[in-house]
């Protein structure tokens, strides 16, 4: 195994190498960075051109200068990387520095949203295999895979950011839509739930009342500009948090589950207010993170306390009961944020940016704002790249899952007559998560070089931008900068989707023929 | 006694009646004739294809072209992305300029009737047609489309075939390259690629593109090379004396092609998004031609004023890479010989009454 890793390891260097210097030399000979210069009028022009000549070493041959890139590059195992110098004289690293955790917080968000939202989808069509909602899901996803990001993102822009934030300054929601949007979501719901005509019916029904009895009250209560959930839908949605994560992870019947995680519920609601007061008075991920590992703990000696078999599954349930209903309170923290937020002068109720990371001109200290103000930056690019990216997801998921339900262990698992939850839950989806595992894992770093576009549409100054930035400008040391790191990335990525699987599936024996 | 074997007997052959079914339809025909079949039956792939090759047959034809460059073949469209007509002014909604003319709603609805009108998809900025605009950057998407796919293809079978036949160093070596390419992100190489030589033209660009296309193919038929040549009937031919040649071309290759066609048109859908993102970031096809990448970036900034700049170009965009999509679907079910048929509503029925009845026997 280790010298598995070893030689795979060795080999990805090798392969890394080969790659960055065949890009340096096609980068290098493609453009000369002193183009410009020699077409400018400055009286200094000679002097200019020398300059950057030293600076850039430009008088050595770029398959040589390579390796003086080379060894710069390979101070990251002395903890002293040095990248070179960009074209206006700041270090590559410091760019790089910048701009990673920008495209990584990007990136890692769709890539969160696109995997949950189409692995759900994918699973139900599979379920619902040639049904109505199998086909239009399909034609979803193939809509969504054909579209080009750059237009999607321009669309979202124009309706989605500037046509709500319009909406928002006079909050009416017309009757027509509180209509269509019941109407819509019971199509949804119908054809997701509903077998027979009858259940079919009385979903829709039901989930037409529900969702424009919602967009109801949202309009007349004016909620969209001043959210809260409170204390006591809190309760409601955690109490139905717990049955729900009860009925799919061991099933109803499993009473020391369903007590384990009512339990958990009902603390949610007991902590509402002294978490809040924690929020309130010491604000910052510090707080946030030990009040989850508060969480996590007590979660865990809940679930224990009503188990006295098969703990472990019911462990679990607990906790991921316990991390959703404190998500909700923390959601409903957010939105306590949302009327404060929109107030401020750099907002002026205009919470939806269409450029950028982050508002420049907002002063505001407050940790909340600030976070909230990330998150509404986000909103859009991530919302642009999750849209082409669950496609994708979708289509895998419902095929590995039909592929595992034609396997005979599931013939076996139904034959031994073992309920549809635990077939479609315990059996069919774990070995579904198998290969899903890994595409993520290979995917995210995908997706790292796929967010240039999206980078670009909405201004972010991320790895993409600079890379832009690098070719344009004829900037070297800045493209090879941000190549190395994607690229390192990408091989990294592969090889632990490899390690992943074997790890995952013990039918696959690493070393074998690699 | 007698009569409930005989609706046991009843229900099994309901139940296999499926399996007849399918069995029959493939009677006597042969491998070709079993796939068209098995695609023209899906509906969606059908409609994608017509699409396809009316988008196709419109946009070649639309313009002039020149044959060998000397004769000049002319095109059924009045304008030519060239020409120069006057902005149309007036009837248009909100003082905008060039609005388009097409029309789809009959007079009797209150519309202008069917019809194309001057200017079907409006004006530009300069007055140039956009229709004629939009026709020349369709042909541009799928000609740098179709050769970034055609080379892709080609070097991913010849690749992928020659590692999975050959195995042992030759495999590992192609593989390590493989391996090598895809560590280049293809939007780095394509954005170096395009800023140097994007003003050779869009088909110089579209080869060196192909170039780097390959390596996701050729993984995927050295995968189906090698489980392919341990199968008996590769056996069979190698003691019967063919040579390696006559074993990849006449028995391994076209067991293959399902595979290799569904990913082509993968591959092809995937390098028309390529070729308008990169024109889109300006380092694809540059002006003065057209692309319909280039026709969205370039008009972007009008779009709340004039959105018609902005629609159509993305509309062909999307028709183009869905059909492609579709048909591939189409054809993954056509060569998947454990596809089954979707069993008709009908068909369904009959089966859930028969075992109703043969329940209500028991």
């Amino acid at each position: 195994m280790v010298a598995f890793v070893l030689r795979r390891l060795g080999v990805l260097s090798v392969i890394l190498f080969g790659s960055s210097f065949i890009l340096y030399n096609v980068a290098a000979i493609s453009g000369d960075p002193t183009a410009d210069l020699r077409l400018s009028t400055d009286p200094n022009r000679d002097f200019l051109i020398a300059s950057l000549t030293r600076e850039l070493q430009l008088d050595v041959p770029p398959p040589l200068r390579y390796f003086l890139w080379l060894k710069g590059v390979l101070g990251v195992f002395v903890g002293n990387p040095n990248f070179g110098m960009g074209r206006d004289g700041s270090a590559v690293v410091d760019s790089l520095a910048l701009a990673l955790p920008v495209t990584l917080r990007l990136v890692l968000a769709a890539t969160i949203f696109a995997a949950i939202l189409g692995i759900m989808i994918g699973i139900v069509t599979a379920l619902r295999q040639y049904s109505r909602f199998d086909y239009s899901m399909t034609f979803i996803a193939f809509l969504l895979f054909s579209l080009p990001v750059f237009w999607v993102a321009v669309l979202l822009k124009e309706y989605l950011a500037i046509s709500f934030n319009n909406f928002l300054r006079e909050p009416q929601i017309p009757i027509s839509w509180i209509i269509g949007i019941g109407l819509v979501s019971g199509l949804f719901w119908a054809s997701v739930i509903g077998r027979s005509r009858k259940s079919f019916w009385l979903t829709y029904a039901a989930a037409f009342a529900i969702s424009s009895g919602l967009v109801a009250i949202f309009g007349v209560t004016g909620w969209l500009l001043n959210p809260s959930l409170g204390p006591v839908v809190v309760l409601l949605l955690s109490i139905g948090i717990a049955f729900g994560v009860t009925q799919l992870s061991v099933g109803l019947i499993n009473k020391a589950a369903l007590r384990a995680s009512l339990t958990m519920a009902g603390l949610s609601i007991v902590a509402y207010y002294p978490v809040h007061w924690v929020f309130d008075n010491y604000p910052g991920s510090l707080s946030i993170f030990l009040l989850a590992c508060a969480l996590i703990t007590t979660a865990v000696f809940v679930g224990l306390a009503f188990s006295k078999i098969d703990r472990a599954p019911i462990v679990r349930t607990t906790i991921i009961t316990a991390v959703l209903s404190a998500g909700l309170v923390l959601v409903d923290q957010f939105m306590q944020t949302w009327k404060p937020y929109m107030e401020t002068d750099a907002i002026n109720y205009r919470p939806v940016p269409t450029v950028g990371q982050r508002s420049d001109l907002l002063d505001s200290t407050d940790f909340w704002i600030t976070s909230l103000d990330v998150i509404t930056h986000l909103f859009l690019p991530t919302l642009a790249l999750t849209l082409i990216g669950f496609a994708g997801y979708i289509r895998f998921a419902r095929g590995t899952l039909l592929e595992v339900l034609n396997q005979d262990y599931i013939r076996t698992a139904r034959a031994k007559g073992l309920t549809e939850r635990t077939v479609i839950m315990r059996h069919a989806f774990r070995n579904t998560m198998i290969p899903m595992a890994t595409i993520l894992v290979a995917d995210f770093a995908g997706v790292v070089g796929g967010a240039f576009i999206t980078e670009s549409v909405f201004a972010w100054s991320g790895m993409g931008t600079l890379a832009l930035q690098g070719i344009r400008g004829q900037d070297l040391n800045l493209l090879m900068g941000v190549f190395f790191i994607t690229a390192t990335m990408a091989v990294l990525a592969n090889f632990v989707a490899d390690l992943l699987y074997s790890a995952l599936d013990p039918r696959i024996r690493v070393g074998s023929g690699a | 006694m007698a009569r409930k074997s005989k609706v046991s007997v009843e229900s099994t052959e309901v139940l296999s009646g499926e399996n007849a079914i399918q069995n029959k339809e493939i009677e006597g025909l042969s491998q070709g004739q079993i796939v068209r079949k098995r695609f023209f039956r899906h509906r969606a792939a059908v409609i994608s294809l017509v699409t396809i090759i009316v988008i196709v047959v419109m946009a070649f034809t639309a313009l002039d072209f020149r044959l060998f460059g000397i004769w000049r073949v002319p095109g059924w469209w009045k304008w030519t992305p060239e020409d120069l007509p006057e902005l149309r002014f007036g009837d248009c909604p909100n003082d905008t300029v060039g609005c388009p003319t097409i029309s789809l709603l009959p007079k009797f609805l209150g519309g202008q009737g069917i019809g194309l009108g001057t200017h079907p998809f409006g004006q530009d900025d300069i007055g140039r047609d956009f229709f004629a605009l939009v026709m020349k950057g369709t042909q541009r998407s799928i000609s740098v489309m179709v050769i970034i796919g055609g080379i892709g293809a080609t070097l991913g079978v010849i690749v992928g075939s020659i590692s999975g036949f050959y195995r042992g160093r030759i495999d590992a070596i192609l593989m390590r390259f493989v391996d090598f390419m895809i560590t280049i992100p293809v939007i780095i190489i394509g954005s170096v690629i395009g800023y140097r030589y994007g003003n050779l033209g869009a088909v110089f660009l579209a080869f060196l593109l192909g170039l780097f296309a390959w390596t996701g193919l050729s993984r995927l038929v050295r995968g189906e090379f090698l489980s392919l040549r341990e199968r008996e009937f590769v056996d069979a031919a190698r003691v019967a004396g063919a040579t390696n040649k006559r074993i990849i071309f006449k028995h391994i290759l076209p067991n293959a092609i399902g595979v290799i066609i569904v990913s082509v048109t993968l591959l092809l859908s995937g390098a028309i998004l390529l070729e308008t993102a990169l024109s889109y970031i300006g380092f694809g096809v540059v002006p003065p031609d057209v692309s319909l990448g280039l026709l969205i970036s370039q008009y972007q900034d009008s779009f709340t004023t004039r959105p018609w700049l902005f629609w159509y170009p993305g509309l062909f965009i999307i028709s183009i890479a869905l059909s492609i999509n579709f048909i591939g679907d189409g054809l993954r079910d056509a060569f998947d010989p454990r596809q089954r048929r979707r069993i008709s509503k009908k068909e369904r029925q009959d089966s859930a009454t028969a075992r109703k009845l043969a329940q209500a026997n028991d």
